[in-house]
């Protein structure tokens, strides 16, 4: 690249209101929010997950912890997290192997990684919400 | 020789490679899973935990957790190269990170073998 070039200034868009990602960058970004968001809650998936399991009592104990409605919209929360960060991971996978690089397909692949992770997410948690686990 | 930051990333493929091994181990330890509770008789706490007590599923579920706090050590480190500048900070928060992690996978062993 020429000095000139160098130096014409560009226009940056670091602001995060003016900047619009594209649809793949949505998905990445997302990806990043939700395993952040995932490592956060470790604590507390890990605390239902050996309540769960450890006796009827401790079981008991973490059900009335989910009873609370604030507690399923944040475990609803992390279902979508865990499900968009798996669709989009293998996605990731794939982009890895060259595959679905062009435009059209990563755009496409794009739509697909929100729609699947979206509806799972409705349909596990209906089930989840339905049948009495959560 | 490049330089090389205190608290860069380890360079080379390892690190890239080991947060896609995980990811293929979690992935098939999720596949696994729903299939499994798919096919529980019962959604009571007896059936959940006798889900979990055979060697087999405490063995893979273990590996789920460890390739889980590997990946996520990967990914956070990712998060903090790109927004944390301060090299104290950032050192930091690394090892708050790391420390948390292996008390997890003690925590996670803890919660298995005491079934």
């Amino acid at each position: 690249m020429s000095e000139t070039a160098i130096k014409k200034p560009r226009p940056k868009h670091l602001d995060l209101i003016a900047i619009r990602l594209p649809l793949p960058g949505i998905v990445s970004i997302l990806h990043r929010v939700s395993g952040a968001g995932l490592f956060l809650m470790l604590p507390v998936l890990l605390w239902l997950f050996g309540s769960s399991l450890a006796s009827p009592e401790s079981a008991a104990a973490a059900a009335a912890c989910i009873a609370n409605p604030f507690v399923k919209l944040v475990l609803f929360g992390l279902l979508w997290a865990y499900l968009h960060h798996f669709c989009a991971g293998i996605r990731f996978l794939f982009l890895d192997i060259h595959k679905g690089l062009d435009l059209p397909t990563a755009r496409a692949t794009s739509w697909a990684v929100l729609g699947v992770s979206l509806t799972l997410t409705v349909l596990i948690g209906a089930k989840l919400f339905l049948g009495g686990v959560i | 020789m490049k330089s090389r930051i205190v608290v860069g990333a380890h360079y080379g493929l390892r690190d890239w490679l080991a947060q896609r091994v995980t990811a293929c181990v979690m992935a098939l330890f999720t596949v696994i899973f729903v299939v499994k509770l798919l096919m529980l008789p019962e959604y009571t706490h007896e059936a959940w935990r006798a889900m979990f007590a055979g060697g087999f599923m405490r063995f893979i579920t273990f590996l789920f957790w460890l390739s889980l706090f590997f990946h996520a050590w990967v990914g956070i480190r990712d998060i903090f190269m790109d927004y944390i500048k301060p090299v104290g900070i950032r050192l930091a928060l690394h090892c708050v990170v790391l420390l948390l992690l292996i008390g997890y996978a003690g925590w996670a062993a803890q919660i298995l073998w005491r079934l």
